[in-house]
């Protein structure tokens, strides 16, 4: 029972995780038209500016900002220097430059960092755990993390649903030529939500860095589950992003924590493992094809 | 800049005749990814002990990236453009399984200062295929064996799916002889929040984890922020608990239990020099048993290329490798019918020095003058 809770709260941290990068990126996605494979490349920026800062200084504060300032700069500079150029292009050209730009980052990630991964500590707050069950210490920083991405979802829906950025935003998801046609700086909105979508994948970065080990490439490992978030939420829906992230983040953990010590029951330990990890990889997988026929559009599709 | 560019490669020019007399020495390792720094301790503890031993040589180095593929091309590129006879270097079992069989089909010599796969020990063993550091059940036996002296019954072993991973486990199992649980965690895998999980749910009476590298750094940092370390003791073998791997983790480690073929205490004269020529050559960086075995290579090859004469005539460099004729910073070393190390093991502990930071003490001897159980099927 409290292996399974602790399993839970493992997906929960992970579900979060995977919210943080969705959302930027359904959003850029739903009202911008734009496929951002670079979006992980955003989340590695925000890992390494925060570890780098963290280890000159010796503070995790320093480098939570100096993350997310770094990944909200190199949002503002991707869009204003591509992405502008390809809102009119068809997805083929969108897909071949944020390619291009994967590999821009993360080579310019080795030129100035090296090969070799940063390691940084949590905070010394949150260094220890917490007794959350009677038997079950749970490591303070991660359910830091929970917080986190709690609060952050809490603070985009007060965002997109109660000011009037927000109603743009919904808007542009719905409809984004008559939003144009009704006057709006298109323009504006669309380098402030993709500044909106890079802090909060710089974000995901920062808060994950004491835990995954910060190297290149990172951001490409976690980019194609945030997708399969994407697309199961539904396209430009926040409030999908978060369901589906926290869904498939518990029910990712659940299959790799369960399914190879069920395995192991009829098979030997490393087949049984790489049996098990095979599938519950093909797992989140399996779950958007489903969801997709199902609902072709996903859960929260924001588009009529 | 442009005369910057002309110092520099004026420089270069001159730097190059100093080396041009020296055997040409393939080095294929990891240099990149979580595990880099394995890959710069073999590189840097290779030259030390090369330019121990006096014999004339030069470099050339290439990262893998800790990928079987690369580490194929790149000792085809070392083999056949420039017809380098004398490969070594290579970290991770995965690797060498794959690049070793090409190196020896070329008619090459290989010695491994680290991995050690089963595969490659028992009926696959081969003449031109020499193992300098230790085969991988046997580094993980040692550590079964001091679960076992240590009084313990109930075991949680953990490793990376690969083959050294498995060569891990079967050899903790071997000695260890009591209840164990495996499981087997991804190669690339850093967040070990599942794995936590599920040695709290086992409670068992010791962990035993094999992850080199920054996965060992990843492993022991969750382990201590889920408030496991100080429940459940530990016991690692060597790659767990490396120099890099208790300098990021910080006095947390003190109080862990180790095992190793080597450390930075031993009292002879080879390791003592060994010791103030990496202090001398690389101060902050601590210095590990990947580097020790490098360097213990470096000696055995350099003595076996004065012996033959250079890399001319294949045979009798083999001989001259085979004859083991270098003094181990180990101190006891031969090799066994399978060309992998007959050594003795200790038994170490995590303990904290003036600073509070942990320092490994060497505590007895476990086992001694031990091969591999491989050996026997290796029919030469």
């Amino acid at each position: 029972m409290i292996l399974l809770f602790e399993q839970l709260l493992n997906g929960l941290q992970y579900g979060v995780t995977l919210f943080l990068l969705a959302a930027g990126l359904t959003l850029i996605f739903g009202i911008m038209g734009v496929i951002n494979l670079a979006h992980g490349a955003l989340y590695m920026v925000g890992a390494f500016a925060a570890s780098w800062v963290a280890i000159q200084t010796g503070s995790f504060w320093g480098g939570l900002l100096s993350g997310l300032a770094a990944s909200a700069i190199a949002g503002v500079a991707v869009e204003l220097g591509v992405m502008r150029r390809l809102y009119a292009r068809d997805h083929l050209d969108q897909v071949l430059a944020t390619f291009a730009l994967i590999l821009i980052f993360n080579q310019s990630t080795v030129l100035i960092f090296g090969r070799q991964p940063l390691f940084t500590s949590v905070p010394d707050v949150f260094s220890g755990s917490v007794e959350i069950l009677p038997g079950l210490p749970y490591p303070t920083y991660r359910l830091f993390v929970i917080a986190v991405g709690l609060a952050v979802a809490l603070g985009l829906y007060l965002l997109i649903n109660k000011t009037r950025v927000g109603m743009l935003v919904r808007a542009g998801a719905t409809n984004r030529q008559m939003v144009r046609a009704l006057g709006v700086n298109i323009q504006g909105l669309y380098t402030a939500v993709f500044a909106l979508g890079a802090l909060l994948a710089g974000l995901a970065g920062v808060m994950a860095s004491p835990i995954v080990s910060v190297q290149v490439g990172m951001g490409d490992e976690i980019i194609l589950a945030t997708f399969v978030v994407v697309v199961i939420g539904g396209v430009g829906s926040v409030k999908g992003a978060f369901v589906a992230g926290i869904v498939l983040g518990m029910f990712d953990t659940m299959l790799r924590a369960f399914l190879p010590g069920l395995l192991q029951q009829v098979m030997p330990g490393p087949e049984a493992q790489a049996l098990g990890v095979g599938v519950s990889s093909m797992g989140i997988y399996l779950m958007m094809a489903l969801v997709l026929l199902v609902r072709p559009r996903g859960l929260f599709a924001a588009r009529g | 800049m442009k005369r910057l560019l002309t110092t520099a490669s004026l420089l270069a020019a001159m730097a190059v005749p100093a080396f041009a007399d020296g055997t040409k020495i393939g080095v294929i390792t990891t240099l990149s990814g979580p595990a880099g720094y394995l890959g710069e301790q073999i590189r840097d503890g290779l030259a030390l002990g090369l330019d121990a031993s006096g014999a004339a040589y030069e470099l050339v180095v290439e990262d893998d990236g800790r990928d079987p593929n690369t580490g194929v091309q790149v000792a085809d590129r070392m083999l056949n453009e420039e017809g380098i006879k004398l490969l070594t270097g290579i970290v991770f079992s995965n690797v060498s399984g794959a690049v070793v069989p090409e190196a020896l089909d070329a008619g090459a010599i290989y010695v491994s200062p680290n991995a050690a796969p089963s595969g490659l020990a028992g009926a696959k063993c081969h003449p031109n295929y020499f193992v300098v550091s230790w085969q991988n059940d046997s580094l993980h036996e040692a550590s079964g064996a001091a679960a076992k002296k240590l009084g313990y019954t109930t075991a949680v072993a953990l490793a990376p799916n690969y083959q050294a991973g498995k060569d891990a486990i079967e050899g903790f199992k071997r000695e260890f002889g009591g209840e164990v649980t495996e499981i087997y965690t991804g190669v690339e895998q850093s967040d070990f929040a599942g794995e936590m999980a599920q040695i709290r749910d086992k409670a068992p009476q010791v962990v035993f984890q094999f992850h080199p590298g920054g996965q060992g750094i990843a492993f022991l940092k969750q382990y201590q922020q889920s408030g496991l370390l100080g429940t459940i003791p530990m016991v690692l073998s060597e790659p767990s608990y490396d120099g890099v791997i208790l300098k990021a983790v910080g006095p947390a480690a003190v109080g862990l239990t180790g095992t190793t073929h080597w450390n930075a205490d031993f009292d002879n004269e080879a390791s003592k020099a060994m010791v103030a020529a990496w202090t001398a050559a690389h101060p902050d960086v601590p210095l590990t048993t990947y580097a020790q075995q490098a360097y213990d290579t470096g000696l055995l090859i350099g003595a076996a290329l004065q012996k033959a004469g250079g890399d001319g005539d294949i045979a009798a460099l083999q001989a001259a490798i085979k004859s083991a004729e270098f003094t181990s910073t180990r101190g006891s070393f031969a090799f066994g019918p399978n060309q992998h190390p007959v050594q003795d093991w200790y038994l170490t502990a995590i303990e904290a020095d003036a600073a509070g930071n942990p320092v490994i003490v060497t505590k007895e001897k476990i086992r001694e003058a031990v091969g591999d159980v491989y050996a026997a099927d290796c029919k030469m």
